[in-house]
């Protein structure tokens, strides 16, 4: 009887819950703080549109919540990133996004922590999708910082478990754009080889100045007279692509392995340098990763945006907050929170992923796959060059896990 | 706007082409009389949170405080000494980062230090690299000058990615300003207080920076930007006036970058950057540097804009660069220059009958800007964002830039209001040389 | 160790004839005006774009002529409508403009071709290896843009010094109202000037294209280093700016190929007392490869120090 009573209140409260969000949609005003003009626009840009493109979807599939993503421009500067954040909660937005740049990652988590501490009941919280400095999910880890994007140690402890059953990989070089996350590969990649590959030498350890070089030719002659049959390498935009050209203008026969190799103009450098299935990448996904539902989603996305999907976690970034906003039927940062702290959402490609409570940092499976021709009346390719990615190996969240150093205080 | 080009002759070397070259005359009239300024500033400074009370408002004023500081001290270079310096912001960061760090050392120790005179410790560090700095790269001006600024300016910022342990790499140090020691129950948390110790320090500032061009040193540094080597015959080192004057400036820059640090909580290495400093000299320059408003009004203006401007437009860089391009072709004197170029007329008592001529003006000008706007925008919309087809609306009104109507419309009130702009400019310079004459007349 | 003094070597060389393409143009145009083209990388980075849009309908070679002409004769336009109107206001007033025109450039340039890196490659007939040294492969477009530079910088010379027009340019930078009285239209000569020197840094722009990205920031990238080659080489000296380019090339190159830090150098000699932290600590490490770039801005500071008219000028700037 009491049992039958309780239900029947529970269901009646769930009724009344769905009658109010059927007359008023829950408003979520997200904030996207990225470079919108000067030289990461590109990237910027093409974020937006993919944050813009799942709010769209994902207030089409849901009746009772409103997802409205706005762009501030912040110029890729740290102070102007939390001047446009102020503009951004004024006008309402209590999640911000934000992934280009760890200096403006770090500022980021270290204001909202603040600000969250001194204006109890307006809290923000911050969904970080590409941002990857390790520093962010340990020593200057922050609760309401949410990490979407495997961290650069997380990846390199993934593509060291991939290179441990490469027999063939025996010279490794190291070049990497002199900054914290350049400095985090190079460091984690030398630490992980020495105790998963201990036979692997490692032949260089360079660091370059970042976006500076204007030529990589005195960097692959270095490579090169190391004999290195491996490069691995962090560097992005123009780093990544003028030391690709380098090395195809100098004949260089290497395998690079990449973390963002397929970054905007990546695809086109090594067209150009004709570097066929030499160039790898590791992500949390790619356009030709067999999975029809991921297949449907890219082409419908191409089709709509002109582009190809650069960011496959900007898409589960929208899902997860999507799914954490209706099962906490609430749009406030608190309860956002709280349900992503232990969410357990399906990637766009069909495989589990999860937030570890202790540090915000997601863990899902993540993919090795290589740039060169493919067929393209079956198969995408990138940015029009007619070659495109194609799978090489797969880690799983499992084998990325790494501990984290982070002592998180939680609001009671 | 011919007026103008007749303020500042063609000079023959770096020094001597000061657009407003005549710079601060002491004003007559009693100190009173010379207190009013101030007292209205201060009341502007003071009044301006209860009129603007959103988040934004008052984190933009604060903004304009610091640059306010930063750009007067630029001024005392440019505009004063006649210095070029493309690395003014070196001193800024110092200050910056010299605060962050003194300011965590307080916190950690329990020092009884209360926040609001840690720019002390900005305005200390620039003051040393200032002199440092100073006294290798001020024997000569011009060209040599600049560049050698230039030099250092790429030295410190690559430095600071090589001294990690002091500037944190490109991630920078963070602070806590609450966590200093209270006077008056002041946390300093909410931006409300930080706000008025911004308006307070800035106030402070600009008053030493008039001060300092009051004295004998003031003096002198004018007449160094002049002519050095009559300053040399009278018995005086340029090279020490100069370094003077640079190390005065670097001290107010870094009390700037203090107020910043204070302000944001977080040093890092894009205060240092070859970016700021270009702010701060499109800053003064676009105010003015021949008055010593003129950094005041420029510092508002592109904080302002800097902020703003890109919530209207993606391409506001270039918007930024057409101003600052027309304010050097066309107001040398920045905006400062041109307002204040009205000051003897409205004395006389003759300013309006420029009234007529300028609304004859004014109505080509607004043609004219709003035509190139729309072209600019018309063409980026279909340049740039041609994936999100061409119908857009400009000023409210819906617009397909692919049609050619839209174009012909704003091509020609482009046009137009250039041609007539040429048309009615002589009768603007006529107006303006009777008004002129006139006020010559009307006084005694 | 042999093989990378070799290779850096050859590398140093490539890229400093890469810097002097630039630079003539911009040591041209101070010794006559007296500006310091700030702009200068932004046209340079117009030649490289022109040249892509040109070649792609074209081919290369009429893009290597018509893009530095077209340039050229908006650099000429420039001046004429810009420049001039400013100069009555002085040097510094000049200089600012070129400052607010480099950022207008830049924005339109990427407002046409957009922020990505465009396909700009290499004609075919130059896209093969044209030596191999220690298995590297020297691409022929490598030396084909060496021999460009050296050419250019011959002819510039020889223009400069045994041709009338060489002479009255000469003479008008000195002398600008004698010149003026002797008849020549000076004005027109500044103007002439300024589209050669822009032109000559498109010429740069449409070679340096393929051999390095061509995309909206390489303007940004390039602009700095040019003004510590013209400086240090002396401010309108040509012959200054050939072996300032040289020199900053071969440096630049060499410092990469060099691991050595103060640590591994006390460490070769046996003595192990280093500071371990802090940042004495970080100076300790720092290898001189990390340094490379900056080597240019401490060489430009030290250089005008100790000698304020550059290292071969005769003019104090």
């Amino acid at each position: 009887m009491v049992k039958t009573l309780a239900r029947i209140t529970a269901a009646g409260l769930v009724a009344l819950a769905a009658g109010t969000a059927l007359a008023a949609p829950m408003s979520l005003k997200i904030a996207f703080v990225d470079p919108l003009s000067g030289g990461g626009a590109s990237t910027g840009e093409a974020g937006l549109r993919t944050f813009q493109y799942m709010a769209e979807q994902l207030n089409a599939k849901n009746a009772d919540l409103k997802l409205e993503v706005t762009g501030y421009d912040n110029k890729l500067n740290p102070q102007e990133s939390l001047v446009q954040l102020q503009k951004a909660i004024d006008s309402g937005a209590r999640v911000v996004v934000q992934g280009q740049g760890s200096a403006v990652a770090a500022a980021l988590v270290d204001f909202v922590g603040k600000y969250n501490d001194r204006n109890p009941g307006k809290e923000v919280v911050y969904l970080n999708y590409a941002a990857v400095d390790p520093a962010l999910t340990n020593a200057k880890c922050n609760y309401w910082h949410f990490r979407f994007d495997a961290n650069s140690d997380i990846k390199m402890n993934a593509l060291t478990n991939y290179i441990k059953n490469k027999p063939e990989v025996k010279k490794v070089y190291l070049i990497n754009q002199d900054y914290s996350f350049g400095q985090a590969v190079r460091s984690a990649a030398r630490a992980m080889l020495k105790e998963k590959r201990p036979d692997v030498q490692i032949v260089g350890d360079e660091v370059a100045p970042l976006q500076k070089v204007t030529d990589f030719s005195p960097y692959v002659a270095k490579i090169k007279a190391s004999g290195a049959d491996t490069v691995i390498t962090g560097n992005w935009a123009q780093d990544m692509a003028l030391l690709l050209k380098a090395a195809g203008d100098a004949g260089l026969q290497a395998n690079f392995y990449t973390y963002y190799g397929g970054g905007a103009g990546g695809p086109t450098a090594i067209k150009q340098a004709n570097l066929s299935n030499r160039v790898f990448q590791i992500a949390e996904g790619y356009a030709n990763i067999p999975y029809p539902p991921g297949h449907e989603f890219e082409k419908a996305f191409r089709a709509r945006i002109g582009q190809e999907l650069t960011y496959p976690r900007v898409v589960n970034l929208m899902n997860i907050l999507a799914k954490a906003a209706l099962s906490a039927k609430s749009v406030d940062p608190r309860n956002l929170a709280k349900a992503m702290d232990t969410i357990h959402n399906d990637t766009m490609y069909g495989k589990d992923s999860f937030f570890r409570p202790d540090d915000h940092q997601i863990f899902q499976p993540m993919y090795i796959s290589r740039f060169g021709p493919v067929d393209t009346a079956k198969d995408f390719d990138a940015e029009n060059t007619g070659w495109g990615w194609t799978g090489d190996g797969e880690v799983s969240a499992q084998d990325s896990l790494l501990p984290t150093t982070c002592k998180m205080d939680r609001p009671s | 706007m011919s007026d103008l080009a007749d303020a500042a002759p063609a000079g023959s070397g770096w020094t001597t082409a000061q657009p407003g070259r005549a710079s601060i005359r002491p004003r007559s009239g009693s100190l009173a009389g010379q207190a009013v300024p101030w007292l209205v500033a201060a009341a502007i400074l003071a009044g301006a949170p209860l009129v603007l009370t959103s988040g934004t408002a008052l984190t933009m004023m604060s903004l304009m405080g610091i640059m306010i500081v930063f750009a007067l001290s630029y001024n005392m270079l440019l505009g004063q000494t006649g210095l070029l310096s493309f690395g003014h912001a070196v001193y800024y960061g110092l200050g910056a980062f010299f605060t962050v760090h003194a300011m965590t050392v307080v916190a950690q120790n329990r020092l009884p230090v209360p926040l609001p005179v840690m720019p002390l410790v900005g305005g200390l560090a620039g003051l040393v690299f200032g002199l440092a700095f100073g006294a290798i790269s001020t024997r000569r001006a011009g060209t040599v000058f600049a560049m050698i600024s230039l030099g250092i300016a790429e030295l410190v910022s690559s430095g600071s990615n090589i001294l990690r342990s002091f500037f944190g790499g490109e991630e920078g140090i963070t602070t806590n300003r609450t966590k200093m020691l209270r006077v008056l129950d002041l946390n300093f948390g909410p931006q409300i207080q930080v706000y008025y110790l911004i308006a307070a320090w800035c106030l402070l500032c600009a008053l030493l920076m008039y001060g300092i061009t009051r004295t004998p040193l003031g003096r002198l540094c004018n007449a160094v930007r002049e002519n050095p080597e009559r300053v040399e015959f009278l018995g005086y080192e340029p090279q020490s006036v100069r370094i003077a004057a640079f190390s005065l400036s670097a001290l107010f820059a870094g009390i700037a970058g203090s107020l910043a640090a204070i302000n944001f909580e977080i040093a890092n290495s894009a205060y240092l950057g070859v970016h700021q400093s270009g702010v701060v000299l499109l800053a003064a320059f676009i105010g003015g540097i021949g008055h010593f408003v003129g950094p005041v009004v420029g510092a508002v203006v592109v904080t302002l804009l800097q902020v703003s401007l890109s919530d209207l437009t993606e391409i506001w860089q270039l918007y930024f660069g057409l101003l600052f391009i027309a304010i050097v072709m066309f107001a040398p004197g920045g905006i400062a220059g041109l307002a204040l170029m009205h000051g003897p007329l409205l004395r006389a008592g003759t300013a309006h009958r420029l009234v007529p001529a300028y609304l004859l003006a004014l109505v080509p000008f607004l043609a004219l800007t709003a035509g190139l706007v729309a072209l600019i925008e018309m063409a980026f919309r279909l340049l740039v964002k041609a994936g999100e087809g061409s119908a857009m609306t400009l000023a409210g009104l819906p617009v397909d830039a692919a049609t050619p109507l839209p174009w012909l419309v704003t091509g020609a009130m482009a046009l137009g209001g250039g041609l007539a702009l040429r048309a009615v400019r002589p009768r603007v310079a006529a107006a303006w040389d009777e008004a002129a004459a006139a006020a010559k007349e009307a006084r005694p | 160790m042999l093989e990378l003094v070799i290779v850096s070597t050859l590398n140093g060389v490539l890229y400093g004839m890469l810097l002097f393409l630039m630079a003539s143009g911009l040591t041209l145009i101070f010794s006559m005006m007296g500006v310091l083209n700030f702009a200068h990388a932004s046209f340079y980075m117009l030649g490289a774009f022109f040249g892509y849009q040109i070649s792609r309908f074209t081919g290369f070679w009429v893009a290597l002529v018509a893009a530095p002409v077209l340039v050229g004769g908006l650099g000429a336009l420039v001046e004429r409508y810009g420049l001039r109107n400013v100069h009555r206001h002085g040097h510094v007033p000049e200089l600012l403009f070129t400052f607010g025109l480099a950022y207008v450039i830049e924005e339109v340039v990427q407002m046409v071709w957009g922020k990505l890196p465009v396909d700009y490659r290499a004609p075919a007939i130059l896209d093969f290896p044209a030596f191999t040294i220690f298995g590297t492969n020297y691409p022929a477009y490598k030396l084909f843009m060496l021999v460009i530079s050296v050419a250019i910088f011959l002819c510039l010379l020889a223009a400069l010094t045994r041709t009338r027009v060489g002479l009255i340019i000469q003479a008008a930078l000195t002398h600008p109202n004698m010149v003026a009285m002797l008849g020549h239209d000076v004005p027109k000569v500044f103007m002439l000037v300024f589209g050669v020197g822009t032109g000559l840094a498109a010429v740069a722009g449409v070679i340096a294209g393929p051999a390095l990205v061509t995309q909206a920031n390489m303007a940004g990238l390039l602009g700095p280093i040019l003004f510590v080659v013209v400086v240090v080489g002396g401010l309108g000296s040509l012959t200054g700016a050939f072996a300032a380019s040289l020199l900053i090339g071969l440096v630049q190159t060499f410092a990469i190929s060099l691991d050595v830090s103060a640590a591994s150098l006390f460490q070769a000699l046996g003595i192990a007392a280093a500071p371990s932290g802090g940042v004495l600590g970080d100076l300790w490490n720092v290898t001189i490869a990390q340094i490379g770039p900056i080597i240019p801005y401490i060489l430009l500071v030290l250089v005008l120090i100790a000698r304020p008219t550059g290292l071969l000028g005769n003019r104090e700037a």
